[in-house]
């Protein structure tokens, strides 16, 4: 008897999971596990200068141009050589905001404080892919239009 | 030195006397011959002394900035179009070239000495060494760059809004040149501590 419902138990898991397998989809797609697929075509970096929307208030810019081998490490960092407070009026580029003078007691520094020092770890390049996923964030503004609408 | 004199006075005279046994055509002729041949291996000398092989053998270079070039633009890209070591760092006209090949000695002199053969003495060296290339480059006005890049023939309209705004200005006036703006795009930077721009 026990033999019987161990089995079937098994047998049960092994058809659920067969067949849980062929309906997942995944960005894998079709491609086995054991294949390799073809990988997609690199995308573009926007590189228009443009400044773009934020989503909301908070958001750290996105990067309007190509950022390809710029150097940010102890040495040096190519990113503040236009946009630190000193270099804007000949770059003409936005200077890093205030925040990124304060320390995380709100302290403001004479110089960026080492916290906000790696650029990259908030602001980033667009590229021109097609994004893979769904997304259904929606704007503040518009969630107040049509509460009020309603 | 008396004997020294006698070989040397032997072979004055071996030059200063007309030929007795060779035509004087054979020896134009195999003059001119020859000559090819000598100028063609000078030169095929002198073009394998700007092999990558040849400069990473005897300048310290292979672990550092030989290998920081190699995931920039100028070594890898779309067009296969590869800037080598002396593509940038050899003048081409050739008086210049031989004053830089000498100066270069120096250099390997540094590689047999180690005085950059860890990556510590290298990084406590990467300044001056980098500040001499760009010393180099300002007072010729960037001239390896534009061995390539030549400024009659940029297209604006095909470079980015800020390429193009700093190009059709300062470049354009002369105030400025390629080294100024672009630093650090082969190798990677030291410490920009003071250094104008930054």
């Amino acid at each position: 008897m026990k033999i019987f419902i161990v089995s079937t138990l098994v047998l049960t898991f092994t058809v659920t999971l067969v067949h849980a397998q062929e309906n997942i989809a995944t960005l894998r797609g079709d491609t086995k596990l054991s294949q390799e697929d073809t990988p997609p075509l690199m995308s573009k970096v926007l590189n228009e200068d443009i400044k773009r929307k934020r989503n909301y208030p908070m958001q750290p810019p996105t990067i309007p141009h190509k950022i390809d081998n710029y150097q940010v490490d102890l040495k040096t960092n190519k990113c503040l050589s236009c946009h630190s407070r000193k270099r804007t009026e000949e770059s003409q580029a936005p200077m890093i905001s205030v925040t990124h003078y304060m320390d995380r007691d709100g302290n403001f520094l004479a110089d960026v404080s080492p916290r906000r020092y790696f650029c990259g770890q908030c602001h980033v390049i667009q590229t021109d892919a097609k994004p893979v996923v769904g997304n259904e964030f929606i704007d503040i503004d518009d969630l107040l239009t049509v509460e009020q609408g309603q | 030195m008396t004997k020294l004199k006698k070989i040397i006075k032997f072979y004055w005279n071996v030059i200063r006397r007309p030929s007795v046994h060779y035509s004087l055509g054979f020896l134009t002729m195999g003059g001119f011959i020859m000559g090819i041949f000598f100028w063609g291996g000078f030169n095929t000398a002198l073009e394998f002394t700007n092999t990558e092989e040849f400069c990473t053998g005897c300048h310290e270079m292979r672990e550092n900035v030989y290998a920081e070039l190699q995931h920039t633009i100028h070594f890898s890209n779309r067009s296969g179009v590869r800037a080598k070591c002396s593509d940038c760092h050899v003048p081409h006209d050739w008086t210049d070239k031989i004053a830089r090949k000498m100066q270069a000695s120096k250099e390997v002199w540094g590689k047999v000495f180690g005085t950059i053969d860890t990556p510590e003495k290298f990084e406590a060296k990467r300044r001056e060494l980098a500040e001499r290339e760009w010393t180099r480059l300002k007072a010729n006005d960037s001239l390896e760059c534009r061995n390539c890049h030549n400024f009659d023939y940029m297209d604006f309209t095909r470079q980015s809004k800020r390429a193009s705004e700093q190009h059709s200005t300062a470049l354009a006036k002369g105030e400025k040149t390629c080294i100024d703006c672009h630093k650090g795009i082969a190798h990677q930077l030291p410490d920009m501590t003071g250094v104008e721009g930054w």
